[in-house]
């Protein structure tokens, strides 16, 4: 697996702590790099994908993805010593904010606050471990071109996170709300709805469902809204 | 007084949205009204109860209630109790003591106070009047201060007691926002009114303190070694003493018990968010292993895949049950239909309502929908996602809420034109029940590209036939 010729391969990185799933993800994505990419709605010439490092530590993984510098980590939610969240910020300290390497959070975790919590910290999405190898590799793909990836059950999260509620106030209507074509597309999405299907189903672009998708994680990302709600489930116990 | 006591202020919209007008506060009037501590003798709606007047007040409303409920003007009122200071500064003594003692007035959205000029006529009034007093008569003797001091501890007990009612209005912290909104709503609002609380409580405690020292000193002057005198003192000090821990004792105890209940829960919810992290790290994701692993549709698949569910379930929905809430429901719908045909439902669910025989219907029907596409669409995977919008409160005209249920594969599909006759359980099942409960169903199918089954169902059918 050499990157010499060719046009230029997706770098991905794996933490997670067991080495079974390490090892199994590193399988399927390199059984990806000859098969198709079915279920994928990206561009049609499919960007190689190396496995360039992994790790199951979070001082070993935040080392390592310093070092070699990813395209996309592929980073476990659950894992001791603070789990896919620390390295998340350990990484982004040391690189600063602006680096290029993006992360996609994957777990079997169904706790939304884990899941959501990963995302503010700076993660462009979540897939669960379930996901086929030909959905994961598009996945891969969408994050590394700066798009963000929703899992059905994050947009179902996402969804409750913004319902219209009488308790967390409106502070920024900008980033506290989501727009109704938001709330459609996050529908969509959660009812299993590929970005290509979305397009068809509200006439507009593959393009304009992906701007949506990102809106929709910046404004998660930024809102203080969730924030506020989090920080008031932390301190129920004062 | 802060909002604490008051239900009225963690709902401001309802009231906002409303006409504002007198309908209102008669109406709030007749019933035991936020500030009535159920006295819900009926009340003549032309003679406003006694209380303290939220619009128009200058200070607390004290004399402005007064005035609405003998029917006087309020001017005369505040004239009274302005000439009533100089018999010793008694105005001031019985104003504080209507203020400890006078439920707050319902909010009607006109609380602006009076104007500030008129404070300070009356200020200046009242100063006058204090001043013609001491030139005319002198100054005020020595025991003029005991009535004040006394005063001074009927207004710390005073506010004390407002904070026990209060309490026992909303029994257990259960606020009118309790019923509805997610428990993290509910713990913030007991928070701030537990600051809230503890702040009066403060304030009372010193007030009476202040009052019952200065008793002690008064009887007690420094430098004087009169014995009868310090004892009176002591004796004065320990009943006001006895006085406030009567006062402040169940307050005193049910935050304690709180506290202690709060403690507990979280000791509990920390063992078990370990438990969970650890029984999530091993046993999951070896069963996630497997499914990745196993062929779709094999034994080993589909075993591991319901164990999966099983741990979930137990690890991270620990309440609500199949037979109250909707998505425990269709979670177990999902389950069944898994089990049964060696399928992976992923189900997301919006929000929850509670269950009832309508609702339970369209889980009755979207497991059909499931089983429909379990067995004829040919695919690994069915989704299911539910949704349920709650609608705009009663009262205003807003949409109604409805629960929506969309079960959706990726499968061969068919075409719906060619399939009436044929599939009829269909149309019993799915459409059919919909319509018999008041709701809608609807099929999308396209040949090789799946089939969508879209269950809606209105949140509340009997209105209409209930109003008319």
């Amino acid at each position: 697996m050499t990157e010499s010729s060719g046009p230029p391969r997706l770098r991905v990185f794996l933490v997670d702590d067991h080495a079974m799933f390490r090892a199994g993800v590193r399988a399927e994505l390199a059984a990806q790099l000859t098969g198709g990419s079915e279920g994928s709605s990206g561009p049609d010439e499919v960007v190689g994908i190396d496995v360039v490092g992994e790790a199951a530590t979070v001082p070993e993984a935040v080392q390592k993805i310093v070092a070699t510098r990813p395209d996309v980590v592929l980073l476990d939610v659950h894992m001791p010593d603070g789990g896919g969240r620390a390295v998340l910020e350990q990484v982004r300290q040391q690189l600063g904010a602006g680096s290029p390497v993006r992360f996609l959070a994957l777990s079997v975790s169904d706790a939304a606050e884990d899941v959501i919590g990963l995302i503010r910290a700076g993660a462009r999405g979540y897939v669960t471990k379930s996901i086929s190898s030909a959905e994961l590799a598009s996945a891969i793909r969408r994050v590394a071109e700066g798009d963000a990836v929703f899992s059905p059950r994050l947009a179902g999260f996402v969804l409750d996170a913004f319902a219209a509620r009488p308790d967390a106030p409106i502070v920024d209507p900008e980033l506290d709300q989501l727009t109704n074509r938001e709330r459609e597309v996050l529908r969509l999405l959660a009812r299993g709805y590929a970005y290509k299907e979305i397009a068809r189903e509200l006439y507009i672009s593959i393009k304009t469902v992906e701007t949506h998708v990102s809106n929709v994680l910046r404004k998660l990302q930024m809102s203080n809204r969730y924030e506020l709600s989090r920080w008031a489930a932390d301190r129920r116990l004062v | 007084m802060d909002g604490s006591t008051d239900p009225q202020f963690k709902w401001p919209l309802p009231a906002a949205r409303l006409p504002q007008g007198v309908a209102i506060s008669t109406a709030v009037n007749q019933g035991a009204g936020p500030g009535g501590y159920g006295w819900d003798h009926p009340v003549d709606p032309f003679v406003p109860r006694l209380h303290r007047r939220r619009e128009g007040r200058l200070i607390a409303g004290v004399a402005a209630g007064i005035a609405s409920h003998l029917g006087v003007p309020t001017l005369a009122v505040r004239v009274a109790f302005v000439v009533l200071l100089a018999f010793n500064g008694l105005g001031v003594l019985l104003y504080a003591a209507f203020w400890a003692v006078l439920p707050a007035g319902p909010e009607t959205g006109r609380a602006a106070r009076g104007r500030m000029f008129a404070l300070v006529a009356f200020a200046g009034l009242g100063l006058a009047v204090l001043v013609a007093r001491v030139l005319l008569i002198g100054a005020q003797p020595a025991t003029a201060a005991l009535g004040w001091l006394v005063a001074l501890i009927a207004v710390g007990a005073g506010i004390i007691w407002h904070l026990t009612r209060t309490d026992q209005r909303r029994p257990a912290g259960a606020g009118p926002a309790a019923t509805s909104g997610p428990p993290w709503l509910n713990s913030l609002l007991a928070e701030t009114g537990r600051r809230a609380y503890l702040l009066r409580f403060v304030v009372g405690g010193m007030l009476i303190a202040g009052g019952t020292v200065g008793l002690a000193a008064f009887y007690a002057p420094v430098g004087g070694s009169r014995p009868m005198a310090v004892i009176n003192g002591m004796l004065f000090a320990l009943v006001a003493l006895v006085g406030v821990g009567l006062v402040a004792a169940p307050v005193l105890w049910r935050m304690f018990g709180a506290l202690r209940e709060e403690r507990e829960a979280r000791i509990r919810e920390q063992e078990r968010a370990e438990f969970a992290a650890m029984v999530h790290d091993q046993v999951l994701h070896t069963l996630a292993l497997i499914q990745r692993n196993a062929a779709p549709g094999s034994t080993a698949y589909r075993l591991a895949r319901s164990q999966e569910r099983t741990l979930r379930n137990w690890l991270y929905k620990p309440t609500g049950s199949p037979t109250e809430k909707l998505a425990a429901a269709l979670e177990e719908a999902a389950g069944e239909v898994e089990d049964a045909y060696a399928v992976t439902v992923e189900v997301v669910v919006v929000g929850d309502a509670d269950t009832d025989e309508r609702v339970m219907a369209l889980v009755a029907a979207a497991r059909e929908a499931m089983v429909n596409a379990a067995r004829h669409a040919g695919v690994p995977t069915v989704s299911l996602y539910a949704e349920v919008e709650p609608g705009e409160p009663e009262g205003t005209n807003g949409s109604e809420g409805k629960i929506s249920v969309f079960v959706r594969d990726r499968g061969v599909g068919f075409d719906p034109a060619s399939v009436n006759a044929g599939r009829h359980g269909v149309r019993g099942s799915i459409v059919g029940r919909m319509e018999r409960h008041g709701g809608r169903a609807e099929i999308i199918s396209t040949p090789g590209e799946g089939t969508e089954v879209r269950l809606t169902l209105p949140l509340t059918p009997d209105r209409k036939e209930g109003s008319a």
